[in-house]
């Protein structure tokens, strides 16, 4: 049963892990990419409700994960589909083997349509066997509060770890807030090291004299509980090497900038997000994955740093770009996994800087 | 505070006028998604502020009311015509993207013959390079290339000549190998191509192809059968943003041409991954083709999906942007024009949400499903394979939350005997049941033991033992053996068994249903073991049913609610549960509502519930019962207007408009029209064509489901009995008619006329004995329930007889029998004659027909006109050629028609539309038929007498009567000019159809020619349906083959006569060349077929393959037997690609509009609105 702590219950059948786990709950609207949405350190902390109905049709490509585990509280669909493989290779298997609870059977348009008006909720996929909906509800208003809770510490490394050894290639620092696997292929694939730092790391360690450019990748949770990475930021930003902020790496910078953040009613979680570049009239079509925005037109001027990019939905801001600096900052997802490729771009305008700067 | 400065693009010019080119009349490959793509388009750029001005020469659509666009022509999509329209309306855009393969055939042709420069014409949107590089195989290779996208190995045959044709060919053959696909360059539907397997088939298809192709060019590709196919909408505007509409994926996999195939959207069996790598591929492609507006790509992708290969781009809309229009609701034909006049997707408003862009990529949140319908319920003889030409005449779409339902339902709607769910061929048993004895058995389920024994596909599972088996074989014979004994010949019975066929999906659902492990089925048929998979849980449902049996409708059973519960969501109908647990379907609906179970209707927003939205249209699944609903039932007064279906042979676009019309009107009386129709081609799933859409089967549940939730019914209450919504069955065709009496039965109130007029007419007996009593003549019949009976009666009236049974469409199954050999020959081998199904008998009168439509208000009866057959009585009156007014029907004659007219329509107590056909002989003017409803010439008499035929009867459905609307009964005055209407065909496209027209319907669309001089309008129409033979040109001499009847030898000489003066020589069989010689005009001498020529004769078949002919001209003796060898004369016609006519009169009709006199005449244009003021639309 899936309880939500306005009172909304949900029965169904569970195919996940036979445990109790609860969240803030997201809306999801992909077609294709359970996976790795699963796989996403940015979805810690948060019962992913897919709006898609069927899910689990082609099973699981090892390949394809985001991180070595889920980091979501629990998934809601309407229908868990098997593809024809072995057990391995299925979505319930990767869930239930991380104790990741599931629940089959709901009207996710349904749940994605009050949750569209009621905006952000609570919700708790509870025990299989557990009938009572008023225990369940109660239950659902125990789960601590998204923003409430840290999530970052949880899902960044201890250690730092290199990627490439050919010393000839520039090297890239990412500060690890929940990396998605697909942030390194996408850099790796463009002829550069790669070393993975923690959340905490010293900035002198991320500033070491090899490195030539500076990732912030995403991650989950509020950058308003940041101020080690935003303070971090500023030190980046003072430095001028370049940089690359991306989802909560965006936050972050807008946050070391001086801009605010703010939490959007309904967040953005899905594939097909239109993003225009304000100063080439590009529109890309965008991964999203977030809850907070940076508000614009709370950005100082005497920052450097001007909105470069927004979303056409709903103008929100999508990109900051730095008057003189090689900086830029992404809301969007452009490592896409899941969604489109189309904003790659972005990460050879940051590897064309490393180079220039190296 | 910095705010963002929005981007200001540079500006680009709007054109000030447009002309928009149609697609002409509706064929296979090319069908009513041009009318839905040309109507939107014209409506947007209207609203752009641009003035329209629209070609078309199917007067059946919609786009072609004068209110669509601001000009309207009614001409020939021909070169000449086009520059005289462009001449006197001097556009300065020319939009042909929106028409199909044959307006861009036409734009380009338009472009090499000077017309758009010397215009100063711009093309809009996609620039002809694009089109050229996307249709020119070689170049788009190149092109392939240079953006490192892999295609699948392939080779170009052309040539300056013949023999370097040949050569080539020689070359392709060698380096691709077979099997290999034949693709001919620039041609429509697949026509020419083909997969071949063999030497001499391959030879074959290059000759076939080579002439298909206007550019003489044919590709040779390495054949990918059984890779996956996947397709992507995508469009660009001209600032680069690209987006991908949608993404869709074959169940049948490569090999079957698309339109033909299952298709899914969005991708189900596609990781994040891969989706994404052919999405990139897509956009890629595009961008480098400079696409502006809507663009479809093609992918093969291996079964494990490491490799993939481009096969095809369509630089235009096409039916599969129709499909995937509907299927997210992003409306891409708007769209695309928006984009030719100069806007970009990031300014057009999303008018589905109201609130976001039109640059983003639908999210669904539900399955679609398309199936194709075939014609071949109407051409038994055909060749029923698949492969990479298009048969299919039309398609039906279903909307749920997962693929079981949403195949159930689209199943549901295809509306075709023994097609839904649980259809099975009985000619299949035996099949099944030896397949099933050798494959199916315990042991076979044993899932990873299964695997291990399969190791190549022609080797599948067959299980290693001698356990005993039975089955019944085709004679109905009992069989024993074992599995070892039979198990040889089990994977060729398998796999001839489950060829691509239009009932591939039947029957590989009656082998999973037999047990047949869904690995045998895959490894057979190559489809992806997901969607085997998810069709067992359909058939797994089905067992679950049939097992509980009559448990099903126990309200006090939990198993039995459970039950119910889940195959409601997987959209099974009543009907097929109660057939399954042997209740019926009444006790299956009473259960169901004690239960409080009740469909929901959820919306297609593009946004997965992401924003709110405003579209209105919605379908229904049980996955949301219960759920609250996501609006409220309609504004009253409201009702519902039930469409067409998927368009078949006999109801086709122009029920389309009727329906599209009939909401128009209603909601301009202050009413909501609520529309349901399941065919995504059309205009009518237009999301802005009614008040609300629901896009549902044409089933009397889903339509009764529908009436009641907008009669607010909920769970927990019914809807007032009393205050149902009312329902509109005139309008579309056959299929709502057919639901009129079910509807009514559940309490649904009919507007317009009540179902005791639709019975009275319908039913024959009771209508022979109304026109007994109105004393009106008709042709003497009667009813037999039996082979005996029916040739009792035969005798009484005389031979010939017409044979037909009741409630049917395009006249299937009506035949003519000429002796009673004939006659019980054709009651035994349609099996259709029993006490429960008799058959109709009546004398078959030859003679003049006239067809008629009229509006009857139940006091006053108003005929627009009268339509003459230029074809005598036997020709099916959808495949005449029509002439209005009648040039050869006396004024008394032609007051008696429109007498016994009203006396009918009043006797009927018809209100609303009625469209009947009379037989004018010397010894007097028969009634044949009458049907209380719209019929397949409203929207031709419409346009052509000025009467909104449709307006009317709606208003008068409402209350109004014709002389408060300003009208009067009787016979309108005739019009200052002659209007025909013509017939296309697509018999070319079927291989083993008989050409030759007779009482089965075979047309697939229709054309207009309107002129002063009949001979003009007719030789404008004949045209425009491709029914004009070639004319001669310098240093040839045209052939033509005459070959005639007897009783037609009156019309040979005026034949003879026009072909002479067009430059043709004349060529024929003994008697034909005798009637000839009488006359004084030369014949070559050619033998009869199967005679060994003599003297200086020409063998029949070799004349015609030897590729001087250019018409045959063979009416058919009517007398069976005669009938064959005629057949295999119009065959080799159509293997040679020439015109092939089988009524005398078409044939004079064809040779006379070659009269160089006209020549010029032809290209002279109207707007319709100058002949017809208003052209027969609701007055906007």
């Amino acid at each position: 049963m899936l309880a939500l702590e306005d009172g909304t219950v949900f029965p169904g059948i569970a195919f996940g892990a036979s445990v109790a786990s609860g969240g803030d709950l997201v809306v999801n609207t992909s077609q294709t990419g359970y996976q790795e949405i699963a796989t996403d350190p940015s979805y810690a902390g948060q019962v992913v409700v897919m709006t898609y109905p069927l899910i689990g049709n082609y099973g699981r490509l090892m390949a394809d994960d985001q991180s070595e585990r889920p980091w979501l509280r629990g998934l809601v669909v309407a229908h868990a589909t098997a593809a024809v493989l072995d057990d391995a290779r299925q979505l319930a298997t990767l869930l239930r083997t991380n104790g990741i609870p599931a629940i089959a059977g709901v009207d996710t348009r349904a749940l994605a349509r009050h949750l569209r008006s009621s905006g952000c909720l609570r919700g708790i996929i509870t025990q299989p066997g557990l009938t009572d909906p008023d225990a369940a509800i109660a239950l659902a208003r125990t789960v601590p509060r998204w923003e409430d809770q840290d999530f970052v510490a949880q899902v960044s490394p201890a250690v730092v770890r290199e990627v490439g050894d050919d010393p000839a290639t520039p090297l890239v620092a990412i500060v690890d807030f929940g990396l998605k696997a697909n942030i390194v292929n996408s850099l790796r694939r463009r002829g550069v090291r790669v070393r993975v730092l923690p959340y905490n790391a010293a900035a002198s360690d991320v500033l070491a004299s090899d490195v030539t450019g500076v990732v912030l990748s995403p991650g989950p949770g509020d950058p308003a509980r940041l101020d080690g990475p935003v303070a971090l930021s500023r030190t980046l930003i003072e430095d001028g090497r370049p940089l690359l902020g991306i989802c909560l790496g965006h936050q972050i910078v807008g946050r070391a900038a001086g801009a605010e953040t703010s939490r959007l009613r309904f967040g953005h979680h899905g594939a097909n997000h239109p993003v225009q570049d304000l100063d080439t009239g590009y529109v890309q079509v965008t991964a999203q994955n977030h809850e907070v925005q940076v508000v614009g037109d709370s950005l100082p001027a005497r920052s450097g740093f001007r909105v470069s990019q927004v979303n056409l939905n709903d103008r929100s801001v999508e990109g900051l770009r730095h008057a003189d600096k090689p900086i830029e900052t992404v809301q969007y997802h452009p490592e896409g996994a899941p969604g489109p490729l189309d904003a790659l771009a972005v990460f050879d305008r940051f590897v064309d800087a490393c180079r220039r700067g190296a | 505070m910095t705010v963002p400065t929005p981007y200001e693009r540079p500006h680009r010019p709007k054109p000030a006028s447009v002309l928009i080119l149609g697609s002409g009349p509706v064929v296979i490959g090319q069908a009513a998604e041009f009318d839905y793509a040309g109507t939107q388009a014209c409506r947007a750029l209207r609203a752009e502020g641009v003035r329209t001005i629209l070609v078309n020469s199917n007067p059946a659509t919609i786009m072609t009311d004068p209110t669509v666009a601001d000009v309207v022509y009614l001409e020939p999509l021909t070169v000449p015509a086009i520059e005289a329209v462009i001449a006197r309306e001097k556009p300065e855009g020319l939009l042909a993207g929106l028409g199909g393969q044959t307006a861009l055939n036409l734009a380009m042709a338009l472009s090499e013959a000077g017309v758009l420069e010397r215009h100063s014409v711009r093309l809009l949107g996609t620039p002809l390079e694009a089109i050229r590089m996307a249709e020119d195989r070689e170049a788009f290779r190149d092109l392939l290339d240079r953006l490192a996208q892999p295609y699948s190995p392939s080779f170009i045959v052309e040539g300056v000549d013949d023999a370097a044709r040949r050569a080539s060919a020689e070359e392709a053959l060698a380096e691709i190998g077979l099997p290999a696909i034949i693709r001919p360059a620039f041609t429509l539907g697949g026509t020419g191509g083909g997969i071949v397997e063999t030497e001499d088939a391959y030879w074959e298809r290059i000759r076939a192809g080579l002439r298909a192709s206007p550019i003489k060019q044919v590709m040779v590709e390495r054949c990918l059968v059984g890779w996956q196919e996947v397709e992507y909408e995508v469009m660009r505007d001209a600032e680069d943003t690209c987006i991908a509409v949608c993404s869709m994926e074959n169940v049948d996999p490569l090999g079957v041409h698309t339109g033909d195939s299952i298709v899914v959207a969005p991708v189900q069996t596609l990781t994040d991954q891969v989706h994404q790598r052919l999405r990139s591929a897509a956009l890629a492609i595009i961008r480098a083709l400079g696409v502006e507006g809507g663009c479809n790509v093609q992918f093969a992708l291996s079964p494990d999906s490491t490799e993939y290969a481009v096969i095809e781009v369509n630089p235009r809309v096409s039916r599969s942007s129709a499909l995937a229009s509907k299927a997210t609701g992003y409306p891409i034909a708007r769209v695309a024009a928006q984009i030719a006049a100069g806007r970009t997707l990031a300014e057009i408003p999303n008018v589905v949400t109201g609130t976001t862009v039109a640059a983003f990529e639908p999210a669904l949140d539900y399955v679609v499903v398309k199936l194709p319908r075939f014609p071949f319920d109407k051409f038994p003889a055909a060749d029923r394979r698949l492969g990479s030409q298009m048969k299919a005449t039309g398609e039906v779409m279903a909307i749920d939350r997962t693929f079981g339902a949403a195949l159930n339902k689209a199943l549901r709607g295809l509306e075709q005997a023994g097609a839904g769910p649980l259809g099975e061929d009985p000619s299949w048993r035996s099949t099944f049941d030896y397949l099933a004895a050798v494959y199916a058995g315990p042991e076979a389920d044993a899932g990873a033991e299964v695997d291990a024994k399969v190791d190549a596909w022609a080797d599948p599972l067959l299980p290693d033992d001698d356990t005993a088996i039975r089955w019944v074989d085709e004679r109905g014979e009992a069989c024993e053996s074992t599995r070892f004994a039979q198990r040889s010949a089990a994977p060729i019975v398998l796999r001839q068994f489950l060829e691509p066929s239009d009932s591939r999906l039947w029957r590989l659902l009656g082998l999973l249903r037999r047990g047949v492990p869904q690995e045998v089925v895959r490894r057979a048929t190559g489809i992806s073991p997901w969607f085997l998979a998810e069709m067992g849980r359909n058939l797994a449902l089905e067992r679950d049913v049939r097992a509980l049996g009559v448990r099903l409708v126990d309200a006090e059973d939990p198993e039995a609610a459970s039950l119910l519960v889940t195959a409601k969501r997987a959209a099974f109908s009543d009907r097929d549960l109660g057939l399954l647990a042997g209740v019926g379907e009444a006790a299956v609906r009473g259960a169901r509502l004690a239960l409080g179970l009740i469909p929901g209707y959820a919306m297609v927003d593009t946004c997965a519930a992401e924003f709110a939205a405003e579209t209105p249209y919605f379908y229904s699944t049980y996955a949301s019962a219960g759920s609250p609903p996501e609006a409220p039932p309609v504004k009253r007064p409201a009702a519902l207007v039930i469409g067409s279906g998927p368009v078949r042979i006999g109801q086709g676009i122009e029920f389309d408009y009727c329906a599209v019309q009939a909401a128009d009107v209603l909601r301009r009386e202050g009413w909501s029209a609520v529309m349901v129709n399941s065919n995504p081609e059309t205009v009518s799933t237009d999301f802005d064509a009614s008040t609300r859409l629901y896009f549902e089967s044409l089933d009397a549940e889903s339509i009764r489901s529908i009436i009641e939730f907008e009669s607010g019914a909920t769970g927990t209450h019914p809807a007032d009995a009393a205050d149902l919504l009312p329902a509109v069955v005139a309008f579309g065709g056959q299929t709502p008619l057919n639901l009129a009496a079910p509807l009514v039965a559940a309490g649904v109130p009919l507007l317009g006329s009540d179902l005791e007029a639709i019975d009275q007419a319908e039913e024959r007996t009771r209508f022979s004995a109304l026109l007994d009593r109105l004393g009106i003549p008709q042709p003497e019949g009667g009813m037999a329930e039996s082979i005996e009976e029916a040739l009792t009666l035969a005798e009484r009236i005389g031979y010939p007889v017409i044979v037909r049974p009741s409630f049917v469409i395009g006249g299937l199954a009506i035949d003519f029998a000429y002796s009673p050999e004939d006659l019980a020959r054709h009651l035994a081998a349609a099996a259709i004659v029993d006490p429960d199904r008799p058959v109709r008998i009546d004398r078959f009168l030859e003679g003049l027909e006239v067809d008629v439509d009229a509006i009857s208000d139940g006091t006053d009866v108003l005929i627009p006109g009268l339509l003459e057959h230029v074809e005598r009585a036997g020709v099916h009156s959808g495949d005449s050629i029509g002439v209005f007014p009648p040039q050869h029907v006396s004024e008394g004659d032609q007051a008696l028609i429109v007498a016994t007219m009203e006396r009918i329509c009043l006797a009927l107590g018809a209100r609303g539309l009625v469209n009947a056909q009379f037989i004018v002989r010397e010894d007097g003017v028969y009634l044949i038929e009458v049907n209380p409803r719209a019929s397949r010439t409203v929207p031709f008499m419409s346009k052509v007498t000025g009467v909104p035929m449709v307006e009317l009867a709606v208003r008068i459905s409402l209350g109004a009567t014709l002389a408060r609307l300003g009208w009067s009964g009787g016979l309108r005055p005739e019009p200052p000019f002659v209007a025909v209407k013509a017939p296309a065909f697509s018999t070319a496209k079927l291989k083993g159809v008989d050409p030759s027209v007779g009482p089965f319907m075979q047309s697939t669309g229709e054309v207009i020619g309107i002129a002063v001089d009949p001979r003009v309008a007719m030789a404008k129409a004949l045209t425009g349906a491709s029914l004009v033979p070639p004319r001669a040109s310098d240093g040839e001499v045209p052939l033509a083959l005459l070959s005639i009847a007897d009783r037609d030898k009156g019309g040979l000489l005026d034949l003879a006569r026009a072909l002479v003066r067009a430059g043709y020589r004349l060529a024929a069989t003994a008697g034909t060349r005798a009637a000839l010689a009488a006359a004084g005009f030369a014949a070559m001498p050619v033998a009869k077929l199967g005679a060994e020529p003599v003297g200086d004769e020409a063998g029949i078949l070799g004349l015609i393959a030897d590729g001087r002919v250019r018409l045959v001209v063979n009416t058919p003796t009517p007398r069976s037997g005669a009938v064959r060898d005629a057949a295999e004369i119009r065959h080799a016609a159509i293997a040679e690609g020439v015109l092939c006519l089988t009524a005398i009169e078409t044939g004079v009709a064809a040779a006379e509009a070659l009269d160089p006199a006209i020549a010029d005449a032809i290209a002279v244009v109207r707007p319709i609105t100058d002949w017809v003021p208003g052209g027969g639309a609701p007055a906007g």
